[in-house]
C-alpha cells in the first residue's frame, strides 16, 4: 500500500497537454453551437462496441490513463446510456449488435451525440462488405461525427473528442 | 422562531452548494495521487447543471416510487443538514432531534433509493438494492455503539451539545475511547456512503457497485438529485466526523465574525480529511461483497472497546 | 387510563371465586388497545368474510377482559377463552392447507403458557392466601426471594410464550399466517401485548419490586426476539409468515423497554423507570397500529392477487394502488423512519437504552451496550425486510398471472386500512399529545410520579437536556424539502421532456419479469452473512442430456433455512416426551384386571397418606 502511494507521488503529475491536430470528419449537422455550449463543461460517454476487434477499445482505454487523463476536461465514461450524453461507437456494426445499438441509443436521453471511432465505424473499415456486417454506425444511428483511423491513436480520439464539444485544449 | 428557520436554511444552504465541492475535491486528489492532472474540482457542478437540462427517460416498468425517490432523497438531506452542527454548535433544527434522528433520516433516503432500484424491473438495480441494505443495516449497531461511547462522555445526545461539551474540554478529545469511536465511525461513513474499499465510486462493472447499481435508471434531472443527494451525504458525514470528534473552533453563537472563523476552520478540517480520504481510496482495493461483513464486524469491535474504554477508564 | 379506577365485582358469575373486575391506569390502555384495533379488523371482517362470526365476537369479549380481570379465575378463564376463540378463528380458514395442523400447534404452546400461568399462580395465591391480585401486592414482601424467583419464572415463562418471545415463539409464525387476516391483525396487534402486559403486571405488580435480574433476563429475550424474529423474518417468501416474525421481532424492543425498566426501579431510578415502561407502551401501541395495518394489507393482497407468496407477487403497486400505499406506509412505519409512530417509539427506546450509565453498576452497562447494539441490528434489519417486502411484493413487474391481474379489494377493507394509517400517522406526529397520558400511566404502575415535560406543545424533552425530538417540526421540513426541487425544477423548466423506454437491459432483445430479482435473491447477502445462525442445506439437481453429460436438460435448485430453536430446543424435548410417553404407555396393557388393581393401589396409598 505505501509503496504504490510513494511510486505514485514519487512519479508526479504525468499528464502530456492536449494534441492540436485536427481529426474530426463532422458529418451532421448537429453540432452546433448549442451542443457545443451544453456539453462544453460536462460531457459523458457511453462506449458500445459494435462489433469490434477491441482495437479501438484499446486505445480509447488508454484515454483514461495519466498520460491522456480525458477526466481533466470534464469527459468521464459512464456504465449506462441513461447516464450518457454520447455515444462513442466503435465496429462495423455487426448484424447481431444491430439491434442492440439502436436500443442503446434510444435509452439515451436527449440532448446526444454519436461518435463512431474507428475506419469500422465509418463505413465497416476492412469489413465493409461482408456478410456479417452492416456497414458503419451510420446505417444504424444517426451519427454526427467520425474519428477516422485503424485504429485512432488516443491522441486523435482525444483530439477528436474535445473538437466534437468545442473545447479548446 | 424565525431564527431557527433561518438558520436552519442557511445550514442547508451551506451543504446544498459546498457539497459538490468537497466531492469534487476528492476526486483531484485521487487523481493527482496517481499521476494525472485530473478533473477541476468545481467539475460536478458542471455535471450537476448539464444533467438539469436533459431529457428524462423512464422505464416503462416503474411505479411513482421511482419519481418520488430522488425528492425523498433531496428532502432527508436538506432536513438533516439542519441537524448537524456545520455552522456552529447550536444547529437550527437540534431541538427537533439528534444523532438517531440523523441516522434515521439517512436510513429513510436509503429505505427509497433500494425501493426505486427494484421498482425498475432490472436485475441491476435489485442486485444493488439488496447489497445495499445488507451493508447499511450491519452498520447500525457500529453507529450506536460510537453515539453511546460519545453519549456516556458528554451526556447528551444532542449533536450541537455533544460539539460544544467536547470543545470546551479539549482533553476529552485525546481518550483512547474516543479515538477509537472516530476510527469506527470513518468506517461506517466508508460503507455509508459508498466509498472504497466498501464500494467503488467509478466502477463501471454493474457485477461490482452498490450504490451505483440502484441509479442505473435514472437520467436527467432525477439523476442530478440522486448524485446531489449522495455528494450531501458525504459531505454531511465528514462534517460529523470533523465537528463532533474534532469541535474546535465550531462557533457557539452565530455572530458574523464567529460564523467566518467557522467557516474557514469547517473548510480547513474538510480539506484535511478529503486528503485522508483521497490517501486511503488510492491506497486500498475495494474488498468482496462478502467480506465487507468482516470490516463492518471489525468496525464495531472497535465501536465495543471504545465503549468499553470510555466506561473503564473514568 | 383517562382518570377513574372503578371496580366490578360478581361473586356468583364464576366459580369458585367470582367474577371480579378492576379499571386501573395500566388495564385502562390495554383495554383502549383492544378496543382501538378491533375497531378496523371489524371493519375489515365485513368486506372480508362471513366465517367465524360465533368466535369473533367471543374472541374480542375475553380479549377485553383480561386486562381487567382482578382475581386469578377471572383472568384464567378470560386467557383460557380468548385462546379457545382464536383456536376456533384459525380452524375457521379451513381452506388454507395446513389450518389445522397450526390450529394444533397453537393449542398445545398455548396451553402448555397455561400450564405455567396456573402452576404460578396457583402458589403465589396458595402462599399469600388469596385469590385477588390486589393482595399479591401488599403481601409479596413477605414472600422470601426464592418463593418470588420461582413465582416470577412460572409466570414469565407463560406469558412469554403468549407473547411470542424466542425460543417460545414457535406457535407464532405457524398461526397467524393461518388466521384470517383480520384475526391475525388482532392476534399479532393486540393478543401477544396482553402477553406483555402479563409480563408487567408479574414484574412490577403482583410480586413488588423485584431484583434487577428480572429485568436483565427480560432485556436479554427481548434482545435474542429482536435479532432473532427480524433474520427469520428477511428470508421469508410467504407475506403473513414474513409479518408474524417481525412481529416477535417488536415484541423483543417492547420487552427491553419493560426490563430495562424493571432495573431502573430496582436501581432506584424511578424517573427512567417511567420513560422505559412509557417507551415500551408507546411501541406496543404503535405496533397494534401498523401491524395491523400490514396485516390488513397482506390479507388484501392475497384476496386481489391470489396468493401470499413472495416469488409470485410484484407490480401491485399499479394494480392495487389502495393496498400498495397502505403497505408502504405500514412498512416505512415498522422500519422506525420518521415521521411516522415506529421511529418516536424506537427513538424513545434508544434514549432509555442510553442511559445505563447512571445506574453505578458495570455488568448492566454491559447488558445494556448489548441490547443497543442488538436493537440497532434489529433496526437495520427491519429496513431491510420490508424493503424487501414492499419492493418485490409491489413494484416492476408481475412475476405471475395471478399478480398480473390482480385488482384492487372492496370498500371496507379499503377504508379499514385507511384508518388504521391515520393513526400511524397520527401516533407519529402527535407524541406531544400521547406521552403525557403513557407517563400517567407508567408512573401510577410504578408507584412514582414523574411527568415527561416539554418546553412546548410540538416537542418532547427526555431527561432534561439528553435528548430533545420534535415530529412536527421534522415532518413540516421533510415536506418543505421535498417541495423546494420541486419548485425549482418547476422554475429551471426542467425536465425538458419526459419519455417511456424499456428498462436498461443492456440492449438485450427481451426483458420479462423472469430477470427482476427474486425474494431468495434479495435475501442472499443477509442469509450468507447470517449462515451460522441460518444453517441453509441447498438442493441442487442437474439433469444431463442422455447422450452426454455436457448437456443440461434440466435444473432444479432448492433452498431452506433451518430454526434453530426448533432443531435445538423442541427436537430433543419432544424427542424425550415421546421417549417417556412410550415407556410409560408399558401400563396401558388393556386388561380390565389391571386397571382395578392400579385403582385399588391408588386408593390403599391415599388411605394411608390421609
Amino acid at each position: 500500500m505505501f509503496r504504490q502511494l510513494s511510486l505514485g507521488l514519487r512519479a508526479g503529475i504525468v499528464t502530456e497537454p492536449a494534441p492540436r491536430e485536427p481529426s474530426l470528419e463532422a458529418v451532421g449537422a448537429r453540432l452546433g453551437q448549442e451542443v457545443r455550449r451544453l456539453f462544453g463543461r460536462s460531457l459523458q460517454i457511453r462506449q458500445v462496441d459494435a462489433g469490434s476487434c477491441n482495437g479501438c477499445e484499446l486505445e480509447i482505454g488508454g484515454l483514461t490513463g495519466p498520460h491522456y487523463d480525458l477526466e481533466r476536461f470534464g469527459i468521464r465514461f459512464v456504465a449506462s446510456p441513461r447516464h450518457a450524453d454520447c455515444l462513442l461507437v466503435t465496429g462495423p456494426v455487426t448484424l447481431n449488435m444491430a439491434e442492440a445499438l439502436r436500443r442503446t441509443w434510444e435509452a439515451t436521453p436527449d440532448p446526444k451525440l454519436v461518435i463512431a471511432a474507428g475506419d469500422c465505424g465509418r463505413d465497416g473499415g476492412i469489413f465493409q462488405g461482408s456478410y456479417a456486417v452492416v456497414g458503419g454506425v451510420a446505417a444504424v444511428v444517426p451519427v454526427d461525427a467520425v474519428i477516422p483511423g485503424c485504429p485512432p491513436s488516443p491522441a486523435a480520439l482525444l483530439a477528436g473528442l474535445l473538437e466534437a464539444v468545442g473545447r479548446r485544449p | 422562531m424565525t431564527g431557527a428557520i433561518v438558520g436552519a436554511l442557511l445550514q442547508a444552504l451551506v451543504v446544498a452548494v459546498a457539497s459538490p465541492l468537497l466531492l469534487g475535491l476528492v476526486r483531484t486528489l485521487k487523481a493527482r495521487l496517481v499521476g494525472r492532472r485530473g478533473p477541476d474540482p468545481w467539475q460536478p457542478y458542471a455535471d450537476l447543471a448539464k444533467l438539469c437540462r436533459k431529457e428524462v427517460v423512464i422505464s416503462t416498468a416503474t411505479s411513482w416510487i421511482f419519481r418520488f425517490t430522488p425528492f425523498v432523497l433531496v428532502a432527508t438531506m436538506l432536513v438533516a443538514a439542519g441537524v448537524v452542527p456545520v455552522l456552529g454548535t447550536r444547529p437550527a433544527l437540534s431541538f427537533a432531534g439528534g444523532i438517531i434522528l440523523l441516522m434515521s433520516l439517512f436510513m429513510l433516503g436509503t429505505f427509497f433509493l433500494a425501493l426505486a432500484g427494484l421498482d425498475s424491473g432490472s436485475a441491476f438495480g435489485g442486485m444493488g438494492s439488496s447489497r445495499e441494505v445488507a451493508v447499511a443495516a450491519l452498520a447500525e449497531p457500529t453507529v450506536m455503539l460510537a453515539v453511546f461511547a460519545l453519549v456516556i462522555r458528554t451526556g447528551t445526545t444532542n449533536l450541537g451539545g455533544v460539539a460544544e461539551r467536547i470543545g470546551n474540554e479539549p482533553a476529552l478529545a485525546a481518550h483512547p475511547g474516543h479515538l477509537l469511536a472516530f476510527v469506527a465511525f470513518f468506517i461506517v461513513m466508508l460503507a455509508e456512503t459508498g466509498r472504497l474499499p466498501v464500494d467503488n465510486p467509478a466502477t463501471h462493472l454493474e457485477l461490482t457497485m452498490i450504490h451505483e447499481a440502484m441509479i442505473l435508471e435514472y437520467s436527467g434531472p432525477y439523476l442530478a438529485m440522486v448524485e446531489w443527494a449522495s455528494a450531501m451525504k458525504l459531505f454531511l458525514f465528514m462534517t460529523l466526523l470533523t465537528n463532533l470528534f474534532a469541535p474546535w473552533w465550531v462557533p457557539a453563537d452565530l455572530g458574523a465574525y464567529a460564523l467566518l472563523l467557522g467557516l474557514l476552520a469547517l473548510a480547513g478540517k474538510l480539506v484535511l480529511l478529503a486528503a485522508a480520504l483521497a490517501v486511503l481510496e488510492t491506497a486500498v482495493a475495494k474488498l468482496r461483497l462478502f467480506r465487507v461483513p468482516e470490516l463492518l464486524a471489525g468496525s464495531f469491535a472497535l465501536a465495543l472497546l471504545s465503549v468499553a474504554a470510555v466506561v473503564l477508564l473514568k | 387510563m383517562l382518570g377513574h379506577a372503578w371496580a366490578l365485582e360478581v361473586p356468583w358469575l364464576v366459580p369458585l371465586a367470582g367474577l371480579s373486575l378492576r379499571m386501573d391506569p395500566l388495564a385502562g390502555f390495554f383495554l383502549l388497545l383492544v378496543g382501538a384495533t378491533a375497531v378496523p379488523a371489524s371493519i375489515y371482517a365485513m368486506g372480508y368474510t362471513r366465517r367465524g362470526l360465533g368466535a369473533y365476537p367471543a374472541f374480542l369479549l375475553s380479549m377485553a377482559v383480561v386486562p381487567l380481570a382482578a382475581n386469578v379465575l377471572t383472568f384464567l378463564l378470560a386467557w383460557e377463552g380468548m385462546a379457545l376463540a382464536s383456536y376456533a378463528l384459525v380452524l375457521s380458514a379451513h381452506d388454507e392447507r395446513d389450518a389445522s395442523r397450526a390450529a394444533w400447534i397453537y393449542a398445545v404452546m398455548t396451553h402448555a403458557g397455561l400450564a405455567c400461568l396456573l402452576a404460578g399462580m396457583l402458589l403465589m395465591a396458595g402462599w399469600t392466601g388469596s385469590l385477588r391480585f390486589a393482595d399479591w401486592s401488599a403481601a409479596a414482601a413477605g414472600l422470601g426471594a426464592p418463593a418470588r424467583n420461582a413465582v416470577f419464572v412460572l409466570l414469565a415463562l407463560g406469558f412469554a410464550s403468549k407473547a411470542g418471545v424466542m425460543p417460545l415463539h414457535v406457535w407464532l409464525p405457524v398461526a397467524h399466517p393461518a388466521a384470517p387476516s383480520h384475526v391475525s391483525a388482532l392476534m399479532s396487534g393486540v393478543m401477544i401485548k396482553l402477553g406483555v402486559m402479563g409480563l408487567l403486571r408479574a414484574g412490577t405488580d403482583w410480586l413488588g419490586v423485584g431484583p434487577p435480574w428480572w429485568g436483565v433476563a427480560l432485556m436479554l429475550a427481548g434482545t435474542a426476539s429482536a435479532v432473532g424474529g427480524v433474520l427469520y423474518a428477511v428470508v421469508e417468501r410467504d407475506l403473513k409468515r414474513l409479518l408474524a416474525f417481525s412481529s416477535i421481532d417488536n415484541v423483543g424492543i417492547i420487552l427491553m423497554g419493560v426490563g430495562a425498566g424493571m432495573v431502573f426501579h430496582a436501581s432506584g431510578l424511578g424517573a427512567l423507570a417511567v420513560l422505559a415502561l412509557v417507551a415500551a407502551l408507546y411501541h406496543a401501541a404503535n405496533h397494534a397500529a401498523f401491524k395491523a395495518l400490514l396485516f390488513l394489507a397482506a390479507g388484501a393482497v392475497a384476496r386481489g392477487a391470489g396468493t401470499r407468496d413472495l416469488e409470485a407477487l410484484g407490480g401491485l403497486a399499479k394494480r392495487m394502488p389502495w393496498t400498495g400505499a397502505a403497505f408502504l406506509l405500514g412498512s416505512l412505519a415498522i422500519a422506525a423512519l420518521p415521521p411516522l409512530n415506529g421511529f418516536v417509539s424506537e427513538w424513545l427506546t434508544f434514549q432509555v437504552l442510553l442511559q445505563t450509565m447512571r445506574i453505578p453498576r458495570l455488568e448492566l452497562s454491559l447488558v445494556f451496550a448489548l441490547a443497543i447494539a442488538g436493537l440497532a441490528l434489529a433496526a437495520g434489519l427491519a429496513v431491510a425486510c420490508f424493503v424487501r417486502a414492499f419492493g418485490i411484493g409491489f413494484l416492476a413487474l408481475p412475476r405471475s398471472d395471478a399478480a398480473a391481474q390482480a385488482r384492487e379489494v372492496g370498500g371496507a377493507m379499503r377504508a379499514a386500512m385507511v384508518l388504521l394509517a391515520a393513526l400511524c400517522l397520527g401516533l407519529g406526529l402527535g407524541p406531544t399529545v400521547v406521552l403525557p397520558h403513557l407517563g400517567a400511566v407508567a408512573a401510577q404502575r410504578l408507584g412514582t410520579g414523574a411527568p415527561l415535560p416539554g418546553p412546548d406543545a410540538f416537542t418532547v424533552t427526555v431527561s432534561g437536556d439528553f435528548a430533545t425530538l420534535s415530529m412536527p417540526v421534522i415532518a413540516l421540513a421533510l415536506t418543505f424539502g421535498l417541495a423546494l426541487p420541486a419548485v425549482l425544477l418547476r422554475i429551471m423548466g426542467a425536465p425538458r421532456n419526459m419519455r417511456r423506454y424499456e428498462t436498461w437491459g443492456c440492449g438485450r432483445l427481451l426483458q420479462t419479469a423472469r430477470m427482476e430479482y427474486t425474494a431468495i435473491a434479495f435475501a442472499s447477502p443477509v442469509r450468507r452473512i447470517f449462515d451460522f445462525l441460518y444453517r441453509p442445506q441447498t438442493r441442487l439437481e442437474v439433469e444431463a442430456h442422455p447422450g452426454s453429460r455436457f448437456f443440461v436438460r434440466r435444473m432444479a435448485y432448492g433452498h431452506s433455512t433451518r430454526a434453530l430453536a426448533e432443531d435445538w430446543l423442541y427436537a430433543p424435548v419432544l424427542g424425550a416426551l415421546r421417549l417417556g410417553a412410550a415407556r410409560v404407555r408399558a401400563i396401558q396393557s388393556g386388561r380390565i384386571n389391571l386397571y382395578l388393581l392400579y385403582v385399588l393401589a391408588t386408593l390403599i396409598v391415599f388411605l394411608v397418606l390421609a
